[in-house]
């Protein structure tokens, strides 16, 4: 590998932005493929297939024998309020394999005898954020049912194009927080990222159900589709 | 501790950069209970040193001297180990399964 391969690959990485490096296993000619650009690869679809799942693998195209070293970074949960859903929802994340942080700024919510070895976070989300900005591999819940605080989630949510934004709440209130996004100057493509209501519609009752719910979401939208952006690059 | 793909891939750079000749080796291919999964990687410099794993432990030696010989040739080559491979490579994985080891030299 040249050394200039490699420092890519490890700014990428640094950078939490994904990449693949292609290397033909005939000859040893190697590429390196960020995400961005990935849409005008020859192994376009190996590529994007191979980045969804987060895992290196061997690819056989046009005769040939590839290996592709896939970059991907971890995925991180990020819940707006620190609620019983949120409480349910911590170590399923983790046994998921999923980092998990939860910001609320009502300090009786957001206490570390609520949420034992997660980290929470007392303060305003947009604070929060500024300072440890989103990026596209974080999926973010927003959990309060109250809109100062929901909003200041999700409107940095939607300028970081996370993979996932889900929104508790019923479908009037969604509605209106469309109606404070659009005033805020977001577009029905964006709103459309918005899953609302949270959660796969299996049924759920109780905040653990909901939490099951909302974590199988996170799940298929990192799984089973391109990320936006990226197929759109 | 388990070095992180961050630090392994960065300590490839950083020995390249400090002027030592650097080999890569990464899991190309599992078959069976392989102990480390496909993409894992092994940095080894020119006087043997060496970060991260390919396998438990098993042929980790196996590889490091291999590498020795893609860092002098710079020759990538493709290893593989198992106990149903009974070849060239007299060193198996006692876990029964097998695995194909790319290494290249960093250049």
């Amino acid at each position: 590998m040249r050394l200039e391969l490699l420092k890519s690959l490890n700014e990428e990485r640094a950078a939490r932005r994904a990449a693949v490096l292609v290397t033909d296993l005939a000859d040893g000619a190697q590429r390196l493929v960020k995400a961005a650009e990935l849409g005008a690869d020859p192994l376009a679809e190996e590529l994007d297939a191979a980045l969804r799942m987060g895992k290196s693998r061997g690819a056989e195209a046009g005769g040939k024998s590839y290996f592709l070293t896939v970059q991907a970074p971890p995925v991180r949960i990020v819940c707006i309020g620190a609620v019983h859903i949120s409480q349910a929802l911590a170590p399923m994340a983790k046994l998921a394999g999923f980092d998990m942080t939860i910001i609320d700024p009502r300090t009786a919510f957001a206490t570390p005898e609520r949420f034992p070895g997660v980290k929470v976070i007392a303060d305003w989300p947009d604070a929060v954020l500024s300072a440890a900005p989103l990026d596209r591999y974080t999926a973010v819940c927003l959990f309060t049912h109250d809109p100062k605080i929901d909003d200041a989630g999700l409107i940095p949510a939607l300028k970081a194009e996370c993979f996932y934004i889900g929104a508790l709440g019923s479908r009037k209130t969604h509605q209106q927080r469309v109606a404070r996004m659009h005033a805020a100057g977001f577009t029905d493509g964006d709103m459309a990222r918005i899953h609302a209501p949270i959660g796969l519609d299996i049924g759920s009752v109780s905040p653990a159900e909901i939490a099951v719910a909302v974590l199988g979401e996170i799940i298929m939208a990192l799984r089973k589709k391109p990320l936006r952006a990226e197929k759109a690059a | 501790m388990l070095a992180s793909d961050d630090d392994i891939l960065l300590q490839a750079q950083q020995w390249r950069q400090a002027g030592k000749g650097v080999a890569i080796a990464t899991v190309i291919d599992t078959w069976g209970s392989a102990p480390r999964p496909t993409g894992s990687h092994l940095v080894i410099d020119a006087e043997g040193n060496f970060l991260g794993s390919v396998s438990g432990g098993c042929v980790e030696g196996a590889v490091v001297s291999e590498a020795a010989e893609v860092i002098a040739d710079g020759k990538a080559r493709t290893l593989e180990f198992g106990v149903a491979d009974e070849t060239a490579w007299r060193v198996g994985l006692s876990c029964g399964g097998r695995i194909k080891v790319y290494v290249e030299r960093v250049d």
